[in-house]
């Protein structure tokens, strides 16, 4: 049950991305200076965290997804979910430790 | 025989204090409590760790408080009347031994969820069965009825023989998050009493109850979260019953 809470969360919370960045980019036809301004804002440290927890959300989603559309196909898979839900985080923890080092180094370090 | 009192036989069972918290519902109200309104109770009984949390709830409606109220009728795991919520999972009470619940800490007891409480931890159950009898479950055929039994090759009766187990105690039902959250789904129970009947080669309504299932409170509604797989007390394995009944809806194939 519980990737089934981190499915909707995350599903949530991408869709709330999605719906921002729809807004942020289309600034650009308003006011090509407005639009600027808001993006810079992304550069700050804040905004940061929130692209690693983004990144974390579509991650953990992507492959879940993944996990699901597997057990709606095979009895094998169906059988051992819970065994997938172990390949889903160990894959999501690999990812996450390959990206987070450089894009922190990005956010705080100004490399 | 000539056993002697003080000489422990061997193996012998530990007794064992345990405390149940049970969340209580009175719809009439209590001397501290409004009607209907839902509170925790402490109770300690002697058991054995091999006793049942049946038995525990049993010393405690016999010896200390009367008007505590569950269901059971066999106690021995088949008539499927007493599953409740039990350290937070679904299971039968008649099934669930101390030992296997760590006794030294409080055993939490609820009513299953999702369905309305009318007393204690017995709840209305018309919702669960009314999802059930919208599937049909009984044999539909055409023609003219044969004078002897309908036969089945034994490949054709392992086809649904997972499903023919369940003894209708909704734990799987009560234990959905989609149910939860959504009394229009029919549930895990329903689509396995459809599945029993779907998948038996001398049943000729299979469509009618995929038609049915085929709804928007149907068999879609599923999110494989495999809590009821976790919780029924059969053993059956709900949520591939589920699937075979999504895949005879794509495929086309029964």
């Amino acid at each position: 049950m519980w990737m089934w809470v981190v499915h909707r969360v995350t599903g949530v919370a991408i869709f709330f991305f999605l719906l921002v960045h729809v807004l942020d980019t289309a600034l650009v036809r308003v006011s090509p200076e407005a639009y600027n301004e808001v993006i810079g804002s992304y550069k700050t440290p804040l905004y940061g965290l929130v692209e690693a927890g983004l990144v974390a959300a579509i991650l953990l989603h992507a492959f879940n997804g993944l996990r699901i559309i597997a057990v709606d196909h095979s009895t094998w898979a169906l059988r051992h979910q819970k065994q997938l839900v172990w390949a889903v985080w160990i894959i999501f923890a690999v990812l996450m430790a390959g990206f987070l080092p450089r894009h922190l180094m990005h956010v705080f370090g100004g490399a | 025989m000539t056993a002697v009192a003080e000489s422990p036989a061997v193996g012998e069972v530990t007794a064992l204090t345990v405390t149940l918290k049970i969340l209580r519902t009175n719809p009439e109200g209590t001397a501290d409590h409004a009607a209907g309104e839902s509170y925790w109770e402490e109770f300690q009984v002697e058991a054995h760790a091999t006793d049942r949390v049946l038995d525990a709830l049993h010393k405690v409606k016999w010896d200390q408080d009367g008007s505590l109220s569950f269901r059971r009728s066999c106690a021995h795991g088949v008539c499927g009347s007493d599953a409740m919520r039990i350290n937070g999972r679904n299971r039968l009470a008649c099934k669930t031994l101390l030992k296997d619940l760590n006794p030294a800490r409080p055993i939490t007891v609820e009513p299953i969820k999702g369905l309305p409480v009318e007393k204690d931890l017995i709840v209305d159950m018309e919702p669960f069965f009314a999802s059930y009898r919208e599937i049909m479950p009984f044999l539909m055929t055409t023609g003219t009825a044969p004078e002897r039994e309908r036969l089945q090759s034994p490949e054709d009766r392992a086809r649904f023989d997972d499903t023919t187990k369940c003894i209708m105690c909704a734990a799987c039902t009560t234990s959905c998050p989609v149910f939860w959250t959504d009394g229009q789904y029919f549930g895990p129970q329903a689509i396995v009493g459809a599945h029993r009947f779907i998948f038996d080669s001398r049943d000729e309504g299979q469509w009618d109850r995929l038609e049915i299932l085929n709804d928007k409170a149907g068999v879609w509604k599923c999110r494989t979260a495999f809590n009821c797989t976790e919780a029924c007390p059969r053993g059956i394995e709900v949520t591939k019953a589920i699937s075979e009944v999504k895949k005879a809806l794509t495929s086309g194939d029964v």
